[in-house]
Protein backbone atom coordinates (compact mmCIF):
# COMPACT_ATOMS: atom_id res chain seq x y z
CA UNK A 1 0.00 0.00 0.00
CA UNK A 2 2.92 2.32 0.71
CA UNK A 3 3.98 2.07 -2.91
CA UNK A 4 0.46 2.85 -4.12
CA UNK A 5 0.38 5.94 -1.90
CA UNK A 6 3.80 7.07 -3.07
CA UNK A 7 2.70 6.82 -6.70
CA UNK A 8 -0.43 8.86 -6.01
CA UNK A 9 1.37 11.41 -3.90
CA UNK A 10 3.51 12.11 -6.94
CA UNK A 11 0.65 12.12 -9.44
CA UNK A 12 -2.96 11.70 -8.31
CA UNK A 13 -4.24 11.36 -11.87
CA UNK A 14 -2.63 8.02 -12.62
CA UNK A 15 -5.33 5.72 -13.99
CA UNK A 16 -6.08 2.51 -12.11
CA UNK A 17 -4.91 0.25 -14.95
CA UNK A 18 -1.53 2.00 -14.94
CA UNK A 19 -1.24 1.75 -11.15
CA UNK A 20 -2.14 -1.92 -11.30
CA UNK A 21 0.53 -2.66 -13.92
CA UNK A 22 3.19 -0.72 -12.05
CA UNK A 23 2.44 -2.49 -8.78
CA UNK A 24 1.95 -5.90 -10.36
CA UNK A 25 -1.60 -6.19 -8.95
CA UNK A 26 -5.04 -6.56 -10.48
CA UNK A 27 -7.13 -3.46 -11.16
CA UNK A 28 -9.79 -4.78 -8.80
CA UNK A 29 -7.25 -5.07 -5.99
CA UNK A 30 -6.02 -1.50 -6.54
CA UNK A 31 -9.58 -0.16 -6.61
CA UNK A 32 -10.38 -1.91 -3.33
CA UNK A 33 -7.23 -0.57 -1.71
CA UNK A 34 -8.03 2.96 -2.85
CA UNK A 35 -11.54 2.73 -1.46
CA UNK A 36 -10.19 1.52 1.86
CA UNK A 37 -7.53 4.24 2.03
CA UNK A 38 -10.13 6.89 1.27
CA UNK A 39 -12.52 5.45 3.85
CA UNK A 40 -9.78 5.39 6.48
CA UNK A 41 -8.90 8.98 5.56
CA UNK A 42 -5.32 7.98 4.81
CA UNK A 43 -5.99 9.63 1.47
CA UNK A 44 -7.56 12.96 2.39
CA UNK A 45 -7.93 14.53 -1.00
CA UNK A 46 -6.70 14.54 -4.59
CA UNK A 47 -5.76 18.23 -4.81
CA UNK A 48 -4.10 19.90 -7.77
CA UNK A 49 -1.11 22.14 -7.19
CA UNK A 50 -1.77 25.31 -9.18
CA UNK A 51 0.50 28.22 -9.93
CA UNK A 52 -2.20 30.91 -9.63
CA UNK A 53 0.23 33.69 -10.29
CA UNK A 54 1.00 32.21 -13.69
CA UNK A 55 -2.74 31.99 -14.34
CA UNK A 56 -2.95 35.71 -13.65
CA UNK A 57 -4.37 35.86 -10.15
CA UNK A 58 -2.62 38.05 -7.60
CA UNK A 59 -3.11 36.24 -4.34
CA UNK A 60 -1.57 37.32 -1.07
CA UNK A 61 -0.27 34.71 1.30
CA UNK A 62 0.44 35.46 4.91
CA UNK A 63 2.16 33.36 7.50
CA UNK A 64 1.04 34.24 10.99
CA UNK A 65 2.66 33.28 14.25
CA UNK A 66 0.06 33.00 16.97
CA UNK A 67 0.50 32.76 20.73
CA UNK A 68 -2.36 31.30 22.73
CA UNK A 69 -3.22 30.31 26.25
CA UNK A 70 -3.97 26.59 26.20
CA UNK A 71 -7.22 25.50 27.81
CA UNK A 72 -7.74 22.88 30.47
CA UNK A 73 -8.59 19.38 29.13
CA UNK A 74 -8.37 20.27 25.44
CA UNK A 75 -4.99 22.06 25.29
CA UNK A 76 -4.60 23.76 21.94
CA UNK A 77 -7.13 21.67 20.04
CA UNK A 78 -10.28 23.67 20.70
CA UNK A 79 -8.70 26.96 19.78
CA UNK A 80 -7.06 25.36 16.74
CA UNK A 81 -10.45 24.20 15.55
CA UNK A 82 -11.87 27.69 15.89
CA UNK A 83 -9.10 28.85 13.59
CA UNK A 84 -8.96 26.11 10.97
CA UNK A 85 -12.71 26.19 10.33
CA UNK A 86 -12.27 29.52 8.52
CA UNK A 87 -12.07 29.01 4.77
CA UNK A 88 -9.33 31.61 4.56
CA UNK A 89 -6.99 29.39 6.55
CA UNK A 90 -5.01 27.18 4.18
CA UNK A 91 -2.87 25.44 6.78
CA UNK A 92 -2.50 25.35 10.52
CA UNK A 93 0.22 23.75 12.57
CA UNK A 94 1.00 23.49 16.29
CA UNK A 95 4.63 24.45 16.73
CA UNK A 96 7.41 24.15 19.25
CA UNK A 97 9.52 27.25 19.94
CA UNK A 98 8.73 30.88 20.45
CA UNK A 99 5.10 30.75 19.32
CA UNK A 100 2.31 28.16 19.42
CA UNK A 101 0.35 28.08 16.19
CA UNK A 102 1.44 28.74 12.64
CA UNK A 103 -1.41 29.88 10.44
CA UNK A 104 -1.15 30.20 6.68
CA UNK A 105 -3.78 32.41 5.13
CA UNK A 106 -4.58 33.29 1.56
CA UNK A 107 -6.48 36.40 0.58
CA UNK A 108 -7.07 38.62 -2.43
CA UNK A 109 -5.29 41.64 -0.93
CA UNK A 110 -3.28 42.89 2.04
CA UNK A 111 -6.44 44.55 3.28
CA UNK A 112 -8.30 41.27 3.09
CA UNK A 113 -5.73 39.62 5.27
CA UNK A 114 -5.32 42.42 7.75
CA UNK A 115 -9.09 42.49 8.14
CA UNK A 116 -9.15 38.79 8.80
CA UNK A 117 -6.35 38.96 11.35
CA UNK A 118 -7.69 41.96 13.24
CA UNK A 119 -11.37 41.12 13.24
CA UNK A 120 -11.43 37.31 13.21
CA UNK A 121 -8.18 35.85 14.39
CA UNK A 122 -6.84 38.24 17.05
CA UNK A 123 -10.23 38.49 18.69
CA UNK A 124 -10.55 34.78 19.43
CA UNK A 125 -10.55 34.26 23.13
CA UNK A 126 -7.28 32.75 24.31
CA UNK A 127 -5.12 34.28 21.57
CA UNK A 128 -2.59 36.51 23.26
CA UNK A 129 -0.64 37.83 20.27
CA UNK A 130 -0.18 37.52 16.50
CA UNK A 131 2.69 38.36 14.21
CA UNK A 132 2.08 38.42 10.44
CA UNK A 133 4.62 37.85 7.65
CA UNK A 134 3.80 38.24 3.99
CA UNK A 135 5.11 35.78 1.45
CA UNK A 136 6.93 37.56 -1.39
CA UNK A 137 7.78 34.80 -3.81
CA UNK A 138 7.31 31.05 -3.76
CA UNK A 139 10.17 28.88 -5.04
CA UNK A 140 9.04 25.41 -4.13
CA UNK A 141 5.72 24.14 -2.88
CA UNK A 142 4.87 20.66 -1.61
CA UNK A 143 7.92 19.21 -3.36
CA UNK A 144 7.32 20.96 -6.69
CA UNK A 145 9.71 23.62 -7.96
CA UNK A 146 7.57 26.56 -9.13
CA UNK A 147 9.60 27.65 -12.14
CA UNK A 148 11.68 24.61 -13.01
CA UNK A 149 14.00 25.25 -15.92
CA UNK A 150 15.46 21.75 -15.99
CA UNK A 151 14.34 19.63 -18.90
CA UNK A 152 15.32 16.46 -20.71
CA UNK A 153 18.57 17.34 -22.43
CA UNK A 154 19.46 13.83 -23.54
CA UNK A 155 20.05 12.94 -27.17
CA UNK A 156 17.09 11.19 -28.70
CA UNK A 157 18.88 7.88 -29.33
CA UNK A 158 22.01 6.71 -27.49
CA UNK A 159 23.66 3.32 -27.03
CA UNK B 1 44.49 15.04 -49.91
CA UNK B 2 42.49 11.90 -50.29
CA UNK B 3 41.72 11.09 -46.73
CA UNK B 4 39.68 8.02 -47.60
CA UNK B 5 42.75 5.88 -48.22
CA UNK B 6 44.66 7.31 -45.32
CA UNK B 7 42.45 5.97 -42.57
CA UNK B 8 44.06 3.09 -40.72
CA UNK B 9 42.79 -0.33 -41.82
CA UNK B 10 42.03 -1.15 -38.18
CA UNK B 11 39.59 1.76 -37.99
CA UNK B 12 38.16 1.08 -41.43
CA UNK B 13 37.44 -2.49 -40.36
CA UNK B 14 35.02 -1.29 -37.73
CA UNK B 15 31.41 -0.78 -38.72
CA UNK B 16 29.81 2.47 -37.55
CA UNK B 17 27.25 2.06 -34.76
CA UNK B 18 23.87 0.86 -36.03
CA UNK B 19 22.25 3.40 -33.76
CA UNK B 20 23.51 6.39 -35.72
CA UNK B 21 20.98 6.07 -38.54
CA UNK B 22 18.03 6.23 -36.15
CA UNK B 23 19.51 9.11 -34.32
CA UNK B 24 19.76 11.05 -37.58
CA UNK B 25 16.14 10.38 -38.57
CA UNK B 26 14.72 11.00 -35.10
CA UNK B 27 16.74 14.16 -34.52
CA UNK B 28 14.92 15.86 -37.41
CA UNK B 29 11.42 14.90 -36.34
CA UNK B 30 9.17 16.66 -33.87
CA UNK B 31 7.04 15.12 -31.13
CA UNK B 32 9.16 11.97 -31.04
CA UNK B 33 8.81 9.78 -27.97
CA UNK B 34 12.11 8.10 -27.46
CA UNK B 35 12.52 4.67 -25.97
CA UNK B 36 15.94 4.71 -27.56
CA UNK B 37 17.95 6.43 -24.87
CA UNK B 38 20.54 4.39 -23.02
CA UNK B 39 20.83 6.69 -20.04
CA UNK B 40 18.72 7.67 -17.02
CA UNK B 41 16.11 10.37 -17.49
CA UNK B 42 16.87 11.63 -14.01
CA UNK B 43 19.25 14.53 -13.62
CA UNK B 44 22.18 13.84 -11.28
CA UNK B 45 20.93 14.23 -7.67
CA UNK B 46 21.41 17.78 -6.45
CA UNK B 47 23.74 16.97 -3.56
CA UNK B 48 26.18 15.44 -6.06
CA UNK B 49 25.95 18.40 -8.41
CA UNK B 50 26.30 20.80 -5.50
CA UNK B 51 29.47 19.10 -4.25
CA UNK B 52 31.04 19.63 -7.67
CA UNK B 53 30.07 23.32 -7.66
CA UNK B 54 31.55 23.66 -4.19
CA UNK B 55 34.73 21.95 -5.35
CA UNK B 56 35.07 24.43 -8.19
CA UNK B 57 34.53 27.33 -5.80
CA UNK B 58 37.29 25.93 -3.61
CA UNK B 59 39.61 25.91 -6.59
CA UNK B 60 39.75 22.20 -7.36
CA UNK B 61 40.74 22.56 -10.99
CA UNK B 62 44.04 20.68 -11.21
CA UNK B 63 45.19 17.28 -12.44
CA UNK B 64 44.89 14.46 -9.97
CA UNK B 65 47.07 11.40 -9.55
CA UNK B 66 46.87 9.25 -12.70
CA UNK B 67 44.96 6.62 -10.79
CA UNK B 68 42.47 9.15 -9.45
CA UNK B 69 42.04 10.87 -6.08
CA UNK B 70 43.01 8.45 -3.32
CA UNK B 71 39.91 9.51 -1.40
CA UNK B 72 37.75 8.36 -4.29
CA UNK B 73 39.65 5.10 -4.70
CA UNK B 74 39.14 4.46 -1.02
CA UNK B 75 35.42 5.09 -1.28
CA UNK B 76 35.28 2.71 -4.26
CA UNK B 77 37.05 -0.09 -2.40
CA UNK B 78 34.83 0.52 0.65
CA UNK B 79 31.77 0.17 -1.55
CA UNK B 80 32.93 -3.08 -3.13
CA UNK B 81 33.83 -4.46 0.28
CA UNK B 82 30.41 -3.48 1.62
CA UNK B 83 28.36 -4.73 -1.32
CA UNK B 84 30.32 -7.77 -2.49
CA UNK B 85 32.69 -8.59 0.36
CA UNK B 86 35.76 -8.33 -1.86
CA UNK B 87 38.79 -6.44 -0.60
CA UNK B 88 40.86 -4.37 -3.01
CA UNK B 89 43.87 -2.22 -2.17
CA UNK B 90 42.95 1.39 -3.02
CA UNK B 91 46.60 2.19 -3.72
CA UNK B 92 47.38 -0.64 -6.12
CA UNK B 93 44.22 -2.26 -7.39
CA UNK B 94 42.01 0.64 -8.48
CA UNK B 95 42.10 2.92 -11.50
CA UNK B 96 39.61 5.76 -11.93
CA UNK B 97 38.72 6.13 -15.62
CA UNK B 98 36.72 8.31 -17.96
CA UNK B 99 33.64 6.12 -17.78
CA UNK B 100 33.54 2.36 -18.17
CA UNK B 101 34.15 2.98 -21.88
CA UNK B 102 37.73 4.04 -21.26
CA UNK B 103 38.27 1.26 -18.74
CA UNK B 104 37.08 -1.29 -21.28
CA UNK B 105 39.32 0.11 -23.99
CA UNK B 106 42.49 0.17 -21.91
CA UNK B 107 41.78 -3.21 -20.33
CA UNK B 108 41.62 -4.71 -23.83
CA UNK B 109 44.73 -2.89 -24.96
CA UNK B 110 46.60 -3.92 -21.83
CA UNK B 111 45.99 -7.64 -22.30
CA UNK B 112 45.47 -8.41 -25.97
CA UNK B 113 48.16 -9.40 -28.46
CA UNK B 114 47.33 -9.62 -32.17
CA UNK B 115 45.20 -12.66 -32.84
CA UNK B 116 44.15 -13.28 -29.25
CA UNK B 117 40.55 -14.32 -29.16
CA UNK B 118 37.92 -12.60 -27.06
CA UNK B 119 34.67 -14.38 -26.27
CA UNK B 120 31.79 -11.90 -26.27
CA UNK B 121 28.26 -13.05 -25.54
CA UNK B 122 25.72 -11.28 -27.74
CA UNK B 123 23.56 -9.20 -27.84
CA UNK B 124 25.91 -6.84 -26.07
CA UNK B 125 26.78 -3.19 -25.64
CA UNK B 126 27.89 -1.68 -28.93
CA UNK B 127 31.47 -0.88 -27.99
CA UNK B 128 32.59 -4.33 -26.78
CA UNK B 129 33.46 -5.74 -30.17
CA UNK B 130 34.95 -2.48 -31.45
CA UNK B 131 37.24 -2.15 -28.42
CA UNK B 132 38.45 -5.74 -28.77
CA UNK B 133 39.08 -5.31 -32.50
CA UNK B 134 40.89 -1.99 -32.12
CA UNK B 135 43.13 -3.60 -29.50
CA UNK B 136 44.15 -6.23 -32.05
CA UNK B 137 41.97 -9.00 -30.68
CA UNK B 138 39.76 -11.36 -32.63
CA UNK B 139 36.14 -11.20 -31.60
CA UNK B 140 34.35 -14.50 -31.15
CA UNK B 141 30.65 -13.79 -30.76
CA UNK B 142 28.69 -16.20 -28.62
CA UNK B 143 24.97 -15.84 -29.28
CA UNK B 144 22.60 -16.04 -26.33
CA UNK B 145 18.98 -17.11 -26.66
CA UNK B 146 15.61 -15.87 -25.49
CA UNK B 147 14.84 -19.43 -24.25
CA UNK B 148 17.61 -18.92 -21.71
CA UNK B 149 16.45 -15.36 -21.00
CA UNK B 150 19.60 -14.20 -22.79
CA UNK B 151 21.88 -15.68 -20.15
CA UNK B 152 25.14 -17.14 -21.33
CA UNK B 153 25.67 -20.83 -20.57
CA UNK B 154 28.91 -22.77 -20.17
CA UNK B 155 27.79 -25.27 -22.82
CA UNK B 156 27.59 -22.44 -25.36
CA UNK B 157 30.94 -21.00 -24.29
CA UNK B 158 32.58 -24.43 -24.62
CA UNK B 159 31.52 -24.50 -28.29
CA UNK B 160 33.50 -21.35 -29.04
CA UNK B 161 36.57 -21.51 -26.82
CA UNK B 162 39.90 -22.36 -28.48
CA UNK B 163 43.52 -22.46 -27.31
CA UNK B 164 43.80 -18.89 -28.58
CA UNK B 165 41.03 -17.57 -26.33
CA UNK B 166 42.45 -15.12 -23.84
CA UNK B 167 39.54 -13.06 -22.61
CA UNK B 168 35.89 -13.57 -21.74
CA UNK B 169 34.00 -10.26 -21.72
CA UNK B 170 30.64 -10.27 -19.97
CA UNK B 171 28.19 -7.48 -19.24
CA UNK B 172 25.36 -8.32 -16.83
CA UNK B 173 22.84 -6.91 -16.02
CA UNK B 174 22.80 -6.64 -19.76
CA UNK B 175 22.35 -3.80 -22.20
CA UNK B 176 20.29 -4.34 -24.43
CA UNK B 177 18.34 -7.32 -23.08
CA UNK B 178 17.93 -6.52 -19.38
CA UNK B 179 19.09 -10.08 -18.63
CA UNK B 180 20.75 -10.88 -15.31
CA UNK B 181 22.92 -13.86 -14.44
CA UNK B 182 22.11 -16.29 -11.66
CA UNK B 183 24.69 -17.42 -9.12
CA UNK B 184 24.75 -21.08 -10.19
CA UNK B 185 25.49 -20.29 -13.84
CA UNK B 186 28.15 -17.75 -12.88
CA UNK B 187 29.83 -20.38 -10.72
CA UNK B 188 30.01 -22.68 -13.72
CA UNK B 189 31.42 -19.85 -15.82
CA UNK B 190 34.03 -19.27 -13.14
CA UNK B 191 35.07 -22.93 -13.41
CA UNK B 192 35.13 -22.56 -17.19
CA UNK B 193 37.43 -19.52 -16.91
CA UNK B 194 39.70 -21.44 -14.54
CA UNK B 195 39.78 -24.48 -16.80
CA UNK B 196 40.75 -22.47 -19.89
CA UNK B 197 42.89 -19.97 -17.98
CA UNK B 198 40.92 -16.94 -19.21
CA UNK B 199 40.92 -13.34 -18.12
CA UNK B 200 37.37 -12.27 -17.37
CA UNK B 201 36.44 -8.66 -18.00
CA UNK B 202 33.17 -8.06 -16.19
CA UNK B 203 31.28 -4.87 -16.98
CA UNK B 204 28.89 -4.42 -14.06
CA UNK B 205 27.76 -0.87 -14.72
CA UNK B 206 24.09 -1.83 -14.21
CA UNK B 207 24.67 -3.87 -11.02
CA UNK B 208 22.55 -1.58 -8.86
CA UNK B 209 19.63 -1.50 -11.29
CA UNK B 210 18.18 -4.86 -10.45
CA UNK B 211 14.59 -5.82 -9.66
CA UNK B 212 12.12 -8.46 -8.50
CA UNK B 213 14.21 -9.53 -5.50
CA UNK B 214 17.06 -10.55 -7.78
CA UNK B 215 20.51 -10.47 -6.28
CA UNK B 216 23.49 -9.36 -8.30
CA UNK B 217 26.57 -11.54 -7.99
CA UNK B 218 29.79 -9.71 -8.65
CA UNK B 219 31.98 -11.95 -10.80
CA UNK B 220 35.09 -11.16 -8.77
CA UNK B 221 33.35 -12.40 -5.62
CA UNK B 222 33.21 -15.98 -6.93
CA UNK B 223 35.72 -18.50 -5.67
CA UNK B 224 39.24 -17.78 -7.01
CA UNK B 225 37.86 -15.18 -9.45
CA UNK B 226 39.14 -11.98 -7.87
CA UNK B 227 42.60 -12.48 -9.33
CA UNK B 228 41.27 -13.43 -12.77
CA UNK B 229 38.73 -10.65 -13.12
CA UNK B 230 39.02 -7.10 -14.36
CA UNK B 231 35.97 -5.60 -12.73
CA UNK B 232 34.55 -2.51 -14.43
CA UNK B 233 31.96 -0.22 -12.99
CA UNK B 234 31.01 3.43 -12.87
CA UNK B 235 28.57 6.06 -11.77
CA UNK B 236 26.61 6.75 -14.93
CA UNK B 237 23.64 4.47 -14.44
CA UNK B 238 23.24 4.11 -10.68
CA UNK B 239 23.69 7.80 -9.90
CA UNK B 240 22.41 9.25 -13.17
CA UNK B 241 25.86 10.65 -13.98
CA UNK B 242 26.36 9.71 -17.64
CA UNK B 243 27.70 13.08 -18.77
CA UNK B 244 30.30 13.22 -16.00
CA UNK B 245 32.20 10.39 -17.67
CA UNK B 246 33.51 8.68 -14.59
CA UNK B 247 34.12 4.99 -13.98
CA UNK B 248 36.70 2.63 -12.55
CA UNK B 249 38.54 -0.65 -12.92
CA UNK B 250 39.43 -3.01 -10.10
CA UNK B 251 41.95 -5.79 -10.66
CA UNK B 252 45.29 -7.33 -9.81
CA UNK B 253 48.06 -4.70 -9.29
CA UNK B 254 49.95 -5.87 -12.39
CA UNK B 255 47.07 -5.31 -14.79
CA UNK B 256 46.08 -2.06 -13.07
CA UNK B 257 49.65 -0.82 -13.52
CA UNK B 258 49.58 -1.79 -17.19
CA UNK B 259 46.23 -0.05 -17.70
CA UNK B 260 47.52 2.99 -15.81
CA UNK B 261 50.42 3.20 -18.26
CA UNK B 262 48.02 3.62 -21.19
CA UNK B 263 45.74 5.86 -19.15
CA UNK B 264 48.56 8.22 -18.11
CA UNK B 265 49.70 8.78 -21.68
CA UNK B 266 46.27 9.12 -23.26
CA UNK B 267 43.98 10.57 -20.59
CA UNK B 268 46.33 11.57 -17.77
CA UNK B 269 43.50 11.52 -15.26
CA UNK B 270 39.75 11.62 -15.07
CA UNK B 271 38.41 15.20 -14.60
CA UNK B 272 38.79 16.31 -10.99
CA UNK B 273 35.31 17.81 -10.94
CA UNK B 274 33.76 14.45 -11.82
CA UNK B 275 35.95 12.72 -9.23
CA UNK B 276 34.75 15.09 -6.51
CA UNK B 277 31.16 14.48 -7.50
CA UNK B 278 31.77 10.72 -7.50
CA UNK B 279 33.05 10.87 -3.91
CA UNK B 280 29.83 12.58 -2.88
CA UNK B 281 27.79 9.97 -4.79
CA UNK B 282 29.46 7.14 -2.90
CA UNK B 283 29.19 8.85 0.48
CA UNK B 284 25.66 10.15 0.33
CA UNK B 285 24.07 9.04 -2.93
CA UNK B 286 22.62 5.69 -1.98
CA UNK B 287 19.19 6.99 -0.94
CA UNK B 288 18.76 8.82 -4.24
CA UNK B 289 19.85 5.76 -6.14
CA UNK B 290 17.36 3.55 -4.32
CA UNK B 291 14.56 5.98 -5.13
CA UNK B 292 15.47 5.90 -8.81
CA UNK B 293 15.65 2.09 -8.81
CA UNK B 294 12.18 1.87 -7.26
CA UNK B 295 10.88 4.22 -9.96
CA UNK B 296 12.52 2.18 -12.76
CA UNK B 297 10.98 -0.96 -11.34
CA UNK B 298 7.46 0.43 -11.64
CA UNK B 299 8.10 1.54 -15.20
CA UNK B 300 9.57 -1.87 -15.97
CA UNK B 301 6.36 -3.57 -14.85
CA UNK B 302 4.25 -1.05 -16.75
CA UNK B 303 6.10 -1.48 -20.05
CA UNK B 304 6.31 -5.27 -19.69
CA UNK B 305 2.57 -5.48 -19.10
CA UNK B 306 1.93 -3.08 -21.98
CA UNK B 307 4.15 -4.89 -24.50
CA UNK B 308 2.56 -8.23 -23.68
CA UNK B 309 -0.94 -6.77 -23.96
CA UNK B 310 -0.27 -5.43 -27.45
CA UNK B 311 0.98 -8.82 -28.52
CA UNK B 312 4.78 -8.57 -28.44
CA UNK B 313 6.48 -11.48 -26.75
CA UNK B 314 8.89 -10.43 -23.99
CA UNK B 315 10.79 -12.25 -21.34
CA UNK B 316 10.80 -10.42 -18.03
CA UNK B 317 13.99 -8.35 -17.80
CA UNK B 318 15.28 -8.15 -14.24
CA UNK B 319 18.10 -5.66 -14.63
CA UNK B 320 19.26 -2.43 -16.31
CA UNK B 321 16.44 -0.31 -17.81
CA UNK B 322 15.73 -2.10 -21.04
CA UNK B 323 13.09 -4.44 -22.30
CA UNK B 324 13.83 -6.53 -25.37
CA UNK B 325 10.59 -7.56 -27.07
CA UNK B 326 10.55 -10.09 -29.90
CA UNK B 327 9.03 -8.73 -33.12
CA UNK B 328 9.49 -11.83 -35.27
CA UNK B 329 5.71 -12.37 -35.55
CA UNK B 330 5.37 -9.05 -37.39
CA UNK B 331 7.31 -10.39 -40.37
CA UNK B 332 9.52 -7.29 -40.28
CA UNK B 333 13.24 -7.15 -39.62
CA UNK B 334 14.35 -5.22 -36.56
CA UNK B 335 15.52 -2.29 -38.69
CA UNK B 336 12.34 -2.22 -40.77
CA UNK B 337 10.26 -2.29 -37.61
CA UNK B 338 12.25 0.51 -35.98
CA UNK B 339 12.29 2.72 -39.06
CA UNK B 340 8.62 2.27 -39.96
CA UNK B 341 7.57 2.83 -36.37
CA UNK B 342 9.63 5.98 -36.17
CA UNK B 343 8.31 7.39 -39.43
CA UNK B 344 4.65 6.50 -38.92
CA UNK B 345 4.16 6.85 -35.15
CA UNK B 346 7.21 8.84 -34.06
CA UNK B 347 8.45 6.37 -31.49
CA UNK B 348 12.21 5.91 -31.48
CA UNK B 349 13.78 2.68 -30.32
CA UNK B 350 16.83 0.71 -31.28
CA UNK B 351 16.76 -2.39 -33.52
CA UNK B 352 18.14 -5.45 -31.73
CA UNK B 353 20.66 -6.25 -34.45
CA UNK B 354 22.62 -3.10 -33.50
CA UNK B 355 23.82 -5.20 -30.55
CA UNK B 356 24.86 -8.26 -32.54
CA UNK B 357 23.41 -10.58 -35.16
CA UNK B 358 21.43 -12.63 -32.66
CA UNK B 359 19.57 -9.46 -31.68
CA UNK B 360 17.79 -9.65 -35.05
CA UNK B 361 14.06 -10.06 -34.52
CA UNK B 362 14.13 -7.99 -31.35
CA UNK B 363 13.94 -4.32 -30.43
CA UNK B 364 15.50 -2.56 -27.47
CA UNK B 365 13.16 -0.26 -25.58
CA UNK B 366 14.54 1.83 -22.77
CA UNK B 367 12.14 2.58 -19.93
CA UNK B 368 14.38 5.33 -18.59
CA UNK B 369 11.66 7.77 -19.55
CA UNK B 370 8.63 9.17 -17.76
CA UNK B 371 5.49 7.10 -17.18
CA UNK B 372 3.24 9.32 -19.33
CA UNK B 373 5.71 8.95 -22.20
CA UNK B 374 5.89 5.19 -21.77
CA UNK B 375 2.09 4.98 -21.78
CA UNK B 376 1.84 7.16 -24.89
CA UNK B 377 4.58 5.14 -26.63
CA UNK B 378 2.66 1.92 -25.92
CA UNK B 379 -0.48 3.42 -27.50
CA UNK B 380 1.51 4.47 -30.55
CA UNK B 381 3.18 1.07 -30.93
CA UNK B 382 -0.23 -0.59 -30.69
CA UNK B 383 -1.52 1.75 -33.44
CA UNK B 384 1.50 0.92 -35.54
CA UNK B 385 0.89 -2.81 -35.19
CA UNK B 386 -2.82 -2.39 -36.07
CA UNK B 387 -2.34 -0.07 -39.02
CA UNK B 388 0.87 -1.22 -40.58
CA UNK B 389 1.52 -4.76 -39.53
CA UNK B 390 -1.55 -6.85 -38.73
CA UNK B 391 -3.88 -5.27 -41.28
Amino acid sequence: MRELLELLEHDARRPVNELAAMLHRSEYEVEQQLKQLEKDKVILNYNTLINWEKFGDDMVTSIIEVNVTPQREVGFDAIAERIYRFDEVRSLYLMSGSFDLLVIIEGKSLKDISNFVSTRLATIEGITSTRSHFMLKPYKKDGSIIDDQECDRRLVVTP
Amino acid sequence: MNWENRISPAVNAIAPSGIRKFFDIAAEMEDVISLGVGEPDFVTPWSIRESCVYGLEQGYTSYTSNRGLLELRQEITNLVEREHQITYDPKKEVLVTVGVSEALDIAMRAVLAPGDEVLIPEPCYVSYKACATLAGGKVISVPTKIENEFRITVEELEDYVTPKTKVLLIGYPNNPTGAVMDYETLEKIANFAEKHDLIVISDEIYCNLIYANTKHTCFASLDKMKDRTILLNGFSKAYAMTGWRIGYALANPVIISAMTKIHQYTILCAPITAQIAAIEALRHGEKYMKKMVSEYDKRRLLILDGMRKIGLECFEPKGAFYIFPCIKNTGLTSEEFAEKLLRSERVALVPGNAFGDCGEGFIRCSYATSVPKISEALVRIENFLKNHVYR
